[in-house]
């Protein structure tokens, strides 16, 4: 509980935070911006599992460990995807989204 | 005494098929046929050791009777606790003489081959479908069971239909294959019928219960009777079926003449000496349900029994193909041994017609095979099947010539070479039955000693004419088969037959009947001296003879127009009336339904494919643009 800041000041900015970067990920053509959004989406998730936490069930303490797991797994997530983009450059010399299109019909 | 290595009979011929048939083009040539010979070696020493242990030291049980014996039993298939199919070799008089006469021919035939088949490019295959052929033939009379008897009855259908087209490059060899086959497997639709028929009846698959006089098939009294005849009596007559299309017998012979399209060695062990006789085998083999339960349905093979062997004899007093006139005879002799089950009743004395027909099929192996062989050893040596062109080779060939007049004397029933004895017996249990069929068999005796003595008085006398290159007699591997066969078809009707082979196992004394005897010698000495009248020295005799039968001649000839009908039949009746119908009807009735369902299948495909464009925003955004529908809907329309 912080002085001063109720729950509902945080989901604004989680809510916030969440759709810069839905809207991030649907617009940005390059593929690390992508992946940058991805993390704003993922770490909005994660401010709000710790603030439910913290100002609904202060006994408990899952809303952390799920923020942990979370930070933990997006590392490694984030390691793949780069691995995966170098891998795209490597192939087809460009990381723009709309590029990336052999996979259709 | 164990019997369990009588598996070995079959397995040892069907692991050299193995060989040869997937490294036969790795191996050396030569190597395939000696393997062959080696393993008909092994099988034939073994089913002489059999035949030896079986009838002289533990085949007797207490009262005297050869007892059926199960050398090996493996369940094969299990449906439920009564029905399953089991594999295994079932030993009994029959089946035991038949596997000395398999393995006896089949490696006279292997021997022969080698010299036979020398220089041919499909040496090795030959090899290989001919050790095929004899483990079918194996596993067939030592079944077990209706159904294992059924496989291996299509498994030699199929190694006669490779065997046929061994030249399969020649387009009448193809024909004469399918021919073969098609034929065969039409007759084995009723065999089918009849084994579910007679299964569903009795309950079982198993030879040892099904002739059992105590049995299921024996108590079982089912009152439905269709056009005169029971359940059971429909049942056999289809067995019959199935076996009168194996064996040739009218109406299911078309086939046989055309098979002769196959080698000469081919003929002489699948075509002339074993799997000819499946169906006599097959009808001797249920004996017991035939003679006791259905009397009517041994009558109907009596009935084509008799008919076929006169029908083949008239058409090949008139036929020219060496060859064909072998096979209308093998087909007029196996009418023989199906008359000869059909006459006989079941027990010792009264069943002397089957002891007789077993009889005749065992010399009948001998003298036909070797028949066969010779005619190979003929056309070997002057390339052509027409008997008009052949004349005098008997300074040529002279064993050939020994060996194929003894084949001749034999199979025309002159004592005492082996085909007298069987036949005799035959003629008495004829007589014994119904004088008309003695009648019948009596003319056939007197056919048979004309044409077999118009082949061998047009082949090896008359006048010569003109070779290719000079005839020269066959090598060593070619007569030795001779010599053998010649041989036996000497002595084998020596053979107290009765003593060994009755319908109830209890062997039996038989008795000379010169009374029938006489007759039947005399008629055939009457055919002989026509032949040797007409066709000793070639003269205008044959064709004055011909002139005063005027048009009977001529349907003889053409074998009376039978391929012409079922052509007809075939061709004018079914295919227009029946399956060009049916056969529109599933070009544009059935297939256009499906071909409508693909094509609107196709056509939305094509229209909406679109949405797969493998861009990643676009499905992302259709993504979250449904989630956020989805909140709508949940949170503002539907109200919980």
């Amino acid at each position: 509980m912080i002085e001063g800041i109720s729950i509902h000041h945080i989901l604004t900015v989680t809510t916030i935070m969440f759709f810069i970067g839905a809207y991030g990920f649907l617009t940005r053509k390059n593929l690390i911006t992508m992946l940058m959004s991805i993390e704003l989406v993922l770490n909005a998730v994660n401010i709000n599992f710790v603030a439910f936490n913290k100002y609904l069930y202060p006994e408990n303490m899952q809303g952390h460990f799920f923020s942990m797991f979370i930070i933990g797994i997006a590392a490694a997530e984030a390691a793949v995807a780069i691995a995966i983009i170098i891998n795209i450059y490597r192939n087809i010399h460009s990381i723009d989204v709309e590029d990336i299109e052999q996979m259709k019909y | 005494m164990e019997f369990s290595y009588t598996i070995y009979i079959a397995l040892i011929p069907f692991a050299v098929f193995v060989i040869n048939g997937l490294f036969g083009s790795k191996i050396k040539e030569s190597f395939t046929g000696y393997l062959g010979v080696a393993g008909m070696v092994v099988a034939t020493y073994l089913s002489y050791f059999t035949a030896y242990h079986y009838f002289f030291k533990v085949g007797k049980a207490v009262d005297g009777a050869y007892q059926k014996v199960i050398g090996f039993n493996m369940e094969w298939l299990r449906f439920t606790e009564s029905l399953h199919i089991d594999i295994g070799v079932l030993l009994d008089p029959i089946s035991v003489m038949m596997l000395v006469v398999i393995t006896t021919i089949s490696l006279m035939v292997h021997i022969y081959s080698l010299g036979y088949m020398k220089g041919d490019k499909g040496y090795s295959r030959f090899f290989a479908f001919l050790s095929l052929f004899t483990f079918s033939m194996l596993g067939l009379v030592v079944a077990t069971n209706i159904f294992q008897m059924y496989m291996f009855w299509e498994l030699v259908g199929l190694s006669s239909y490779l065997l046929i087209a061994h030249y399969y490059q020649k387009p009448s060899a193809v024909a004469a294959s399918k021919k073969a086959f098609i034929v065969t497997r039409f007759a084995d639709l009723g065999f089918l019928i009849g084994i579910l028929i007679l299964s569903y009846l009795t309950g079982t698959f198993d030879f040892n219960i099904l002739c059992n006089p105590e049995g299921p098939a024996f108590m079982q009294s089912s009152s439905a009777v269709f056009l005169g005849l029971s359940t059971m009596g429909w049942a056999l007559i289809l067995i019959f079926m199935g076996g009168a299309g194996k064996s040739a017998m009218f109406p299911f012979h078309i086939w046989l003449p055309d098979a002769m399209e196959g080698p000469t060695p081919v003929s002489a062990l699948i075509h002339a000496a074993t799997m000819v006789v499946a169906g006599v085998f097959l009808i001797a083999r249920l004996f017991p349900i035939f003679a006791i339960v259905a009397p009517n349905a041994l009558e109907v093979v009596a009935v084509i029994g008799g008919f076929s062997s006169i029908f083949a004899a008239v058409i090949a007093c008139t036929q020219t193909d060496i060859k064909r006139i072998l096979a209308f005879s093998t087909m007029s002799q196996i009418g023989y041994m199906m008359l000869a089950l059909g006459v006989s009743g079941y027990g010792a004395e009264a069943g002397l017609g089957f002891m007789a027909s077993m009889f005749h099929l065992f010399t009948h192996a001998m003298f036909k095979a070797l028949l066969f062989l010779g005619a190979g050893a003929i056309i070997h040596a002057i390339h052509t099947n027409n008997l008009s062109e052949m004349g005098n080779l008997r300074k040529y060939m002279p064993i050939t010539h020994i060996t194929f007049l003894i084949a001749c004397l034999a199979i025309s029933g002159i004592p005492p070479f082996a085909g007298f004895f069987s036949k005799d017996e035959i003629l008495v249990a004829a007589y014994n039955h119904n004088q008309i069929y003695f009648w019948v068999e009596w003319i056939v005796a007197g056919l048979t000693a004309f044409y077999m003595f118009r082949l061998y008085f047009g082949i090896f006398w008359g006048k010569e004419k003109k070779y290719e290159h000079t005839p020269h007699e066959a090598p060593f591997s070619m007569t030795f088969p001779l010599i053998f066969l010649a041989i036996a078809s000497a002595i084998v009707g020596f053979i107290p037959f009765s003593n060994f082979v009755t319908s109830d196992g209890l062997p039996f004394d038989i008795q000379m009947h010169w009374e029938i005897a006489l007759p039947s010698i005399g008629i055939a000495i009457f055919g002989i001296i026509v032949a040797f009248v007409f066709y000793k020295k070639e003269s205008d005799l044959p064709n004055r003879a011909v002139a005063s039968f005027g048009s009977f001649y001529k349907y003889a000839l053409n074998k009376f127009y039978f391929d012409e009908l079922y052509l007809f039949v075939a061709k004018k009746v079914i295919f227009k009336r029946f399956s060009s119908p049916i056969a529109w009807f599933d070009r544009h009735i059935i297939d256009a339904t499906m071909d409508g369902v693909a094509t609107i299948t196709n056509y939305i495909a094509l229209k909406i494919k679109g949405l797969q464009s493998g861009q990643l925003q676009q499905y992302a955004s259709v993504f979250v643009s449904g989630v956020l529908l989805l909140i709508v809907i949940f949170i503002y329309l539907i109200s919980v």
